[in-house]
């Protein structure tokens, strides 16, 4: 922590002024991202007790659904997550450009997840009339999947911020701690998603 | 107040360095007003907790009194049923998130970074957030009482359908759900940052089993609340959907079970009784072999009690909930836990019996609130094991055997190990003494009084008086015990009220304390009184689990192997201290905006597009979240202090 002077290569694995060798700010997001298993998880539980005790007035979730889009935007989503792995490697290794590209493409697979959702969100209130407050299942469908589309905007526009100051020279390879950090997170928001993906959707389709 | 600000023991008195030209303000003030709301010296932080803390003490204080008030004699008129339902509603938020919760981390920030050797916490800036969010939560909770909606009114626990729409209309349970919601966000972002600051940045030498275990009690704690809290933030977001949004989580007509608040509640509120208990235990297990003059009995014991204690904590909710029907099952299951919980808690209690066994006890005033600690946090286990039984619940339950029950573990569990906590640390936090037979004057007052009041409520819950109940019949055979109950009230408030005139006059007037005091063991007490802004001139070594006793035995070589520790730190650049900042104090002041948008503010009538709620919240976030992105530009930054030529724990030049 105390001193950060850069002598020769830049060690990325490990941090000597720390007590275990791991940089503060990749703890402080293990932690933060154990926190948010636990917010995730009662979001999920309470979707999937509801799921389990469905009043009379509740739709048919599957004929609300539409598998094939939610199929693609979970690929696409994963994808994002490759992508989001080559940008960390590529700053560790130095090669600015090349982080530039993968981060790119992982703002764009991010947005293309969104705009899905978007979409989807549309298609259900107005063409399904599944709405968050005339159903049960409309209120833990929202919920849960509009508190993920947030994190997943959050992540974008932290990593359009990053792209904007690699150029501005802010982010630069000593700064592979916070995109490794930010992998964490983006990595962590993906595989929420296919927690997401197999209890709320795939469970209707057994 | 403003005498406080005036008069910061903390600092050092040299120049601020000067920050680098930047586009972003860097304030370097250290005194006045930009001081402390720029401040990210977790010194600092640590005593506006401790007197926010302290302030909403005299208020939930005063809260409890007039609920004993009203109680004194049958058929009171002296509060209406709304108001008692606000006052015990109130009285228990209070004494829970912003008393006992704060208190804990006041210590948590003053004590834990200097036992384990550190210069701040690992993210000061994170942390100086956590307490500024804290207040806007505190002021969001409070606002009620200044509002023609009242306080909120539907109990700490808030069980839905109570908090709906249909049954409490005003904005009263909005601003409840914003600020138990922000003290949350608060608790966790402290909270991270303990974990990592013992994890990463213990001194030399430091490993964790040689941590004292108030610094052990502390990263259990911080584990509990990063964990637990997630679940009451999902509650608290699905009762606020369906107030503001319409859905349908507790709304039963379309299928919305009120039992699920229930579970989320209780699986965060009952790891929550051990963030409150955690910190007390650490605390004591500091206080007692010091004034014991012997290390503590079976030390690894201790900790991984702790630990269990922890993890057990996440296992034993639904015993709240015995009376809701769970099936013999679910409830056989949790009132096992719940008897296997005392195990470690009993563990614990024999080990500090066994740290004052054959010990040469001093009786000084923390010696005296840790063993009133040990005896009055026992009674209320006992009563605790009482509960584990399912069948023998079902018949305190609700009754005022449990508010007897939980006010021996939070008084004279929680309370009386922070107020030991004060009267201990208080020569490290602000350099003086406090008057010792005054202290103990103040300790038999609130002893008695606490047991004035709380004794007669096991006799009157037995004898079936409920809970939350605005007044009783004359009939009922309560009268005498409510009376004695509420005398004693008084005197605890007496009590209390001599206590802060003890530390205030110590803060003000108190003879100067030299270092180390009471002759301590732990890393803390090797420092001058108050600390140096930087702690520690240069970063000790530690040798053995009782650090600082070790260096005292070995004075000669801690001495030399300073010295060269010295030399070779100034070699590489000296003492690094971060810059201070005004962007988390700058997001809180937009969060407090923005919640006064969800929580206050009432909704437009109209279908316009954009109306006063909506502007309101939007203004709010808009300035927090350009708060977040500045303090994220204006990086992480810092300057170094040379001392090498001053004097120790005086002065500091700039770079």
């Amino acid at each position: 922590m105390s001193s950060s002077a850069a002598i020769g290569a830049i060690d990325h694995h490990h941090d000597p002024s720390t007590s275990t060798g791991i940089p503060n700010k990749k703890l402080l997001m293990w932690a933060f991202l154990a926190s948010d298993c636990m917010f995730f998880g009662c979001l999920i539980s309470t979707h999937l007790i509801y799921r389990l005790h469905p009043p009379p007035d509740v739709p048919l979730a599957k004929n609300v659904f539409s598998i094939e889009l939610t199929s693609f935007s979970t690929f696409i989503l994963l994808m994002s997550s490759l992508m989001m792995a080559l940008a960390v490697n590529a700053i560790q290794k130095g090669n600015l450009k090349s982080m530039r590209w993968s981060i790119l493409t992982t703002i764009l697979f991010g947005l293309i997840f969104l705009g899905c959702q978007v979409y989807e969100f549309r298609n259900f209130v107005f063409e399904k009339h599944m709405t968050i407050s005339n159903s049960i299942l409309g209120s833990t469908f929202f919920t849960l999947t509009g508190t993920h589309g947030i994190h997943v905007l959050i992540g974008v526009i932290w990593l359009t911020s990053m792209l904007i100051y690699s150029f501005t020279g802010r982010l630069s390879e000593k700064n592979a701690i916070d995109v490794e950090s930010m992998g964490l997170y983006w990595h962590f928001v993906d595989i929420v998603w296919i927690v997401i993906f197999t209890a709320v959707y795939l469970l209707e389709y057994l | 107040m403003e005498a406080l600000v005036h008069k910061s023991d903390f600092l050092t008195k040299e120049e601020p360095a000067v920050a680098k030209p930047l586009v972003l303000w860097r304030p370097t003030a250290k005194t006045g007003v930009v001081g402390w709301l720029t401040t990210v010296d977790h010194k600092r932080i640590g005593f506006l907790y401790g007197i926010s803390a302290l302030l909403f003490l005299i208020v939930g204080g005063l809260e409890a009194l007039f609920i004993r008030i009203q109680l004194a004699v049958p058929n009171n008129t002296f509060l209406s049923a709304q108001q008692y339902n606000e006052m015990f509603t109130m009285h228990a938020t209070t004494m829970i998130f912003l008393v006992v919760m704060p208190l804990g981390n006041a210590f948590f920030n003053f004590i834990m970074p200097l036992q384990v050797g550190a210069r701040d916490v690992a993210f000061p800036r994170l942390n100086a957030f956590a307490y500024w969010t804290f207040l806007v939560g505190a002021l969001i909770l409070n606002l009620g009482w200044f509002m023609k909606d009242g306080a909120p009114n539907a109990g700490w626990f808030g069980y839905a359908p109570l908090t709906t729409k249909a049954f409490s209309p005003t904005h009263a349970i909005d601003m409840w759900i914003m600020g138990l919601q922000l003290l949350g966000v608060s608790s966790i972002a402290g909270s991270l940052n303990f974990i990592v600051t013992i994890i990463n940045m213990r001194a030399p030498g430091m490993t964790m089993m040689r941590l004292p275990v108030f610094t052990w009690m502390t990263l259990i704690t911080s584990f509990l609340i990063i964990l637990s809290f997630p679940a009451i933030t999902i509650a608290l977001i699905e009762v606020m959907m369906d107030r503001l949004f319409e859905t349908n989580f507790f709304e039963v007509s379309h299928g919305g079970m009120p039992i699920l608040w229930q579970h989320l509640f209780w699986i965060f509120g009952h790891p929550e009784v051990y963030i409150l208990i955690l910190p007390a235990m650490g605390i004591i297990s500091e206080i007692l072999p010091t004034f014991a003059r012997k290390p503590l009995f079976g030390y690894p014991i201790v900790v991984f009690s702790g630990a269990s204690i922890g993890f057990l904590g996440f296992g034993v909710w639904s015993h709240h909930m015995f009376t809701t029907g769970l099936g013999a099952v679910a409830t056989a299951a949790f009132s096992l836990m719940t008897m296997a919980i005392a195990v470690p808690t009993g563990v614990k209690i024999f080990n500090w019996i066994g740290t004052l066994w054959g010990g040469h006890l001093t009786m000084k005033t923390p010696m005296m609130f840790a063993l009133g600690f040990v005896w009055m946090f026992m009674l209320g286990g006992f009563s605790g094991i009482m509960h584990s039984a399912a069948p023998a619940d079902a018949q305190q339950h609700g009754s005022y055997f449990v508010v007897a029950h939980f006010h021996y573990v939070l008084i004279g569990g929680s309370l009386f190990a922070i107020l030991a906590g004060i009267q201990y640390w208080i020569p490290l936090i602000t350099g003086r003494m406090a008057s010792d037979f005054w202290g103990k004057v103040s300790f038999w007052v609130i002893f008695g009084g606490f047991n004035i009041t709380f004794f007669p409520m096991h006799f009157l819950g037995l004898n079936g008086m409920p809970r939350r109940t605005f007044t009783y019949d004359g009939n009922m055979g309560w009268n005498q015990g409510n009376f004695v109950s509420t005398v004693g009230a008084c005197i605890l408030g007496v009590g209390l009220a001599i206590y802060l005139a003890v530390i205030l006059y110590a803060y003000f007037k108190g003879p100067r304390a030299g270092r180390d005091p009471w002759d301590a063991r732990t890393q803390e007490w090797s420092l001058p009184t108050p600390p140096p802004e930087y702690n520690y001139r240069v970063i000790p070594t530690i040798h053995a689990r009782d650090s600082w006793w070790y260096a005292k035995q070995h004075a000669a070589e801690i001495a030399k192997e300073t010295s060269e520790h010295g030399k070779a730190e100034e070699a590489h650049g000296g003492i690094h201290m971060p810059f201070q900042s005004i962007y988390p104090f700058f997001a809180c002041v937009g969060m407090f905006i923005a919640a006064l948008g969800v929580a206050v503010v009432d909704a437009d009538p109209g279908p316009s597009l954009i109306g006063k709620k909506l502007a309101v919240t939007l203004i709010g976030a808009v300035i927090m979240l350009t708060g977040f992105y500045l303090w994220a530009l204006e990086g992480a930054d810092g300057y170094h202090l040379h001392l090498e030529d001053e004097p120790e724990g005086k002065t500091g030049a700039k770079h």
